[in-house]
């Protein structure tokens, strides 16, 4: 076990944990944000850079600060370390120019986009970014392709996180789609234009983090916070089964897998939540599934303002007094 | 003329064969080693010969060795760095060229010192002939027992492959290089853990330059203390310089550390001044990444003193008035060109060769790019200026790998220095696209 103090706040945690990792247990306010990192896919994170912090002092046995800001998902603790990361000036002075780097070529489509509401890099903006752009170039673009009728490729949104490279090559058999060219030039494609088709390929959309990635089965069916979270299960012979079904009324617009406050899937019996695609894009059905009750949208965007998760609060309460 | 210890013999006639090569001493230090030192041993030499990587960054490379991490029943690898792509920088074709086999030499040495069995030499696809080249001398190793099994008698196997790049300029970047040798995307990897840790497949691996590899040879053949005493302070040894630009004979160049900067630019031994009897108006010592110099700093520091060819010399003053030796890519810009157009070229070449990994380097560089395209092509603003100073500084520091920081330098020095010429512009949007600025201020041409 090692000490270590995130703005502040000591933890003590295990040897070759992540900064950004103590930095989750310790929660709230000190967690950096992640745009690439995700926990349940290994070999994750580095590269978005948002997540950077200052370690004012490396160890114990080395207290010299490091020289440069840290990718706080991919640099391992110290016993002794000392983080700064909402205390850091350095760190929201830079955390900003990512957060603007990110966006100059975004389109800033929202009001189409069908992950409005439930957008990292929304929440990221509103945080951290700033009124306005010094951003005068066009834009850049990419010639759409097609990768099936399942899954829609928004590639002009794409932040280049790589975490449904990840899904591809950690849950599904075979790969089919990768990132291509460099620089600005970097994009998520196929090469030969293909469909992504795989019992699991349906992740993909639940772990980007922007609206790159999309449920052709939802597009432009509804804006998510008009819709109702519930969790809801089902016998599944390919996945746990355990999912939140996105309800207008009594009908099904969309199923995703249950994700925690970062936007990660939650563990089931055990493992990484992950669900198949005849869960998330077949069974849109009420009599599918077995409906538990309303599902905490436990982050701070626009479908957590509110409704369910008082109302749950009261109904526990209610239980619990009768 | 200088002492050379690499191009004593490039002029040799066939010197790319094994017979010539062998006739003129080579593979000395291979029996040295092999026969009567141990590779502790080896290791000790280079570590007293104060050796510095020549691939830019001038790390010791007695020191990169020694973190080489040794597990039980693990192996080790070396890797020679010949992606050699920085503007400018053209040392390592003409070493590679004309003495394949000191390449071969220097790697059978430093392999026996790591323990690797298998070396490999890494060369970016645009040097194929060399690929040749290197492939016919390896072979002739290989028949003349100093490649292979039980090299010389002495229990120690080596072999020796080369493999081309795609000819991605990243792919020289010690961790992307490892990525595209395994036959992966070249993207960088994120630090920790170090090759010297973690490299090639998961093993402990070192990287090194061609030219550092190739000065092994000498440093094992005369000893480590020898080699120290060419040099000053802590920058032993030659160093190849390829110098290229306005020059009246640019070439490839070994020179003796602490030789002055003016004597290299002027003397007759060297490049004979600037071509066609203009004036200096700027330099980049160390290949396109280390940061312009105006005429004044080129030749003397900030403090008045003679600048030298040396690490410490060329860094003195810091970035404020000062650059870097790095890969020794040494380019002299006359009286007659723009240092707008220079920068925008060298943006080019970043934006386009940065592998799109990390955001502040694939977007800011991009972005750097288009903003010097438009003041170069006279649409460009005043507050255009400051913003290119603002995108720098927040690309440098904040990437996974140095060539944010390589993208960011020479804008930020161009402008540090020369900022009056992207005024004048913006200034003068229409005669900026017909004539060149000049010199900056007659006085501060040294």
């Amino acid at each position: 076990m090692v000490k270590v103090t995130i703005d502040d706040i000591q933890i003590e945690v295990e040897d070759g944990t992540s900064i950004l990792n103590a930095a989750r247990l310790i929660g709230g306010e000190v967690v950096p944000p992640a745009m690439c990192y995700y926990s349940k896919l290994p070999g994750t994170g580095g590269k978005c850079r948002t997540c950077l912090v200052e370690v004012a002092a490396g160890s114990e046995k080395d207290p010299r600060p490091m020289p440069k800001l840290v990718a706080s998902c991919s640099t391992p603790v110290q016993d002794g370390m000392i983080v700064k990361n909402k205390t850091s000036e350095k760190v929201h002075t830079n955390r900003g120019a990512v957060v603007e780097f990110l966006l100059i070529n975004h389109p800033l489509d929202c009001p189409v986009c069908d992950q409005a509401g439930e957008c990292h890099l929304q929440d990221l903006g509103f945080e951290h970014g700033s009124e306005g752009t010094r951003y005068e170039e066009e834009r850049r673009t990419f010639d759409p392709i097609d990768i099936g009728n399942k899954i829609k490729l928004h590639m002009n949104r794409c932040i280049l996180c790589y975490r449904c490279v990840h899904v591809a090559n950690q849950l599904t058999d075979k790969r089919v789609h990768g990132v291509l060219n460099r620089g600005e030039h970097t994009e998520i494609s196929t090469y030969i234009e293909a469909a992504v088709e795989n019992d699991f390929s349906g992740n993909m959309i639940d772990v980007c983090p922007v609206g790159a990635l999309t449920d052709k089965t939802f597009r432009f069916k509804s804006r998510v916070w008009f819709l109702k979270p519930m969790e809801a299960s089902c016998e599944c012979t390919k996945c746990s089964g355990k999912t939140v079904v996105w309800m207008f009324g009594n009908e099904i617009y969309r199923v995703t897998a249950r994700k925690d406050k970062y936007g990660e899937v939650e563990d089931q019996d055990g493992k990484a939540g992950w669900i198949c695609n005849e869960c998330r894009f077949e069974k849109k059905d009420p009599a599918q599934w077995n409906i538990i009750g309303p599902r905490t949208i436990n982050r701070h965007s626009v479908i957590s303002q509110g409704k369910y998760s008082a109302a749950r609060a009261n109904s526990q309460k209610k239980i619990e007094n009768e | 003329m200088a002492r050379k210890l690499l191009l004593e013999h490039d002029s040799v006639p066939g010197i790319e064969t094994f017979e010539v090569y062998r006739k003129h001493g080579g593979y000395r230090s291979v029996e040295k080693a092999l026969k009567k030192m141990s590779p502790q041993e080896v290791v000790e030499e280079v570590q007293k010969s104060g050796l510095r990587g020549r691939g830019g960054a001038g790390f010791p490379t007695g020191m990169k060795w020694s973190f080489l991490a040794k597990p039980e029943g693990v192996p080790r690898y070396l890797l020679c760095n010949a992606d050699e792509s920085e503007p400018g920088t053209f040392k390592d074709r003409y070493l590679m060229e004309k003495l394949p086999h000191l390449l071969i030499e220097g790697m059978i040495v430093s392999s026996y010192a790591l323990g690797a069995n298998l070396s490999y030499i890494y060369i970016r696809g645009e040097y194929m002939w060399i690929l040749d080249i290197l492939e016919k001398a390896i072979d002739e190793a290989y028949a003349k027992g100093f490649l292979g099994k039980n090299i010389l008698g002495s229990g120690f196997d080596l072999d020796l492959r080369v493999a081309p790049g795609g000819g991605a300029y990243i792919c020289g970047e010690e961790t992307a290089l490892i990525e595209s040798l395994e036959g992966k995307r070249g993207n960088p990897r994120m630090k920790p853990p170090f090759p010297a840790v973690k490299g090639l497949w998961g093993c402990p691996t070192v990287v090194n330059n061609v030219e550092t590899l190739m000065a092994v040879v000498p440093i094992i053949n005369e000893g480590g203390d020898e080699y120290a005493k060419i040099g000053v302070g802590k920058s032993t040894g030659t160093k190849l310089i390829s110098a290229g630009g306005n020059l009246a004979r640019p070439g490839v160049y070994e020179l003796e550390m602490g030789l002055s900067v003016e004597e290299f630019i002027y003397g007759d031994d060297w490049c004979r001044g600037i071509a066609n009897g203009k004036k200096l108006k700027a330099c980049v010592p160390g290949g396109s990444s280390v940061p312009i110099l105006p005429a004044h700093l080129v030749t003397k520091t900030a403090a008045g003193e003679d600048r030298l060819m040396t690490y410490e010399s060329l860094a003195d003053g810091g970035f404020a008035t000062g650059s870097m030796l790095g890969s020794g890519g040494f380019i002299v810009f006359d009286e007659d060109q723009c240092i707008v157009r220079n920068t925008w070229n060298f943006a080019r070449f970043y934006a386009h060769e940065s592998c799109g990994q990390c955001s502040p380097c694939r977007e800011g560089t991009g972005w750097m790019e288009k903003v010097l395209n438009r003041l170069e092509h006279g649409q460009g603003n005043l507050r255009d200026i400051d913003l290119l100073e603002e995108i720098n500084k927040k690309i440098e520091g904040n990437t996974i790998c140095p060539l944010g920081d390589a993208a960011a330098w020479p804008v930020a020095a161009a402008i540090r220095h020369f900022r009056e010429e992207f005024e004048w512009h913006v200034s003068h949007r229409e005669e900026s696209q017909t004539r060149n600025y000049g010199l900056l201020k007659e006085s501060l041409v040294g």
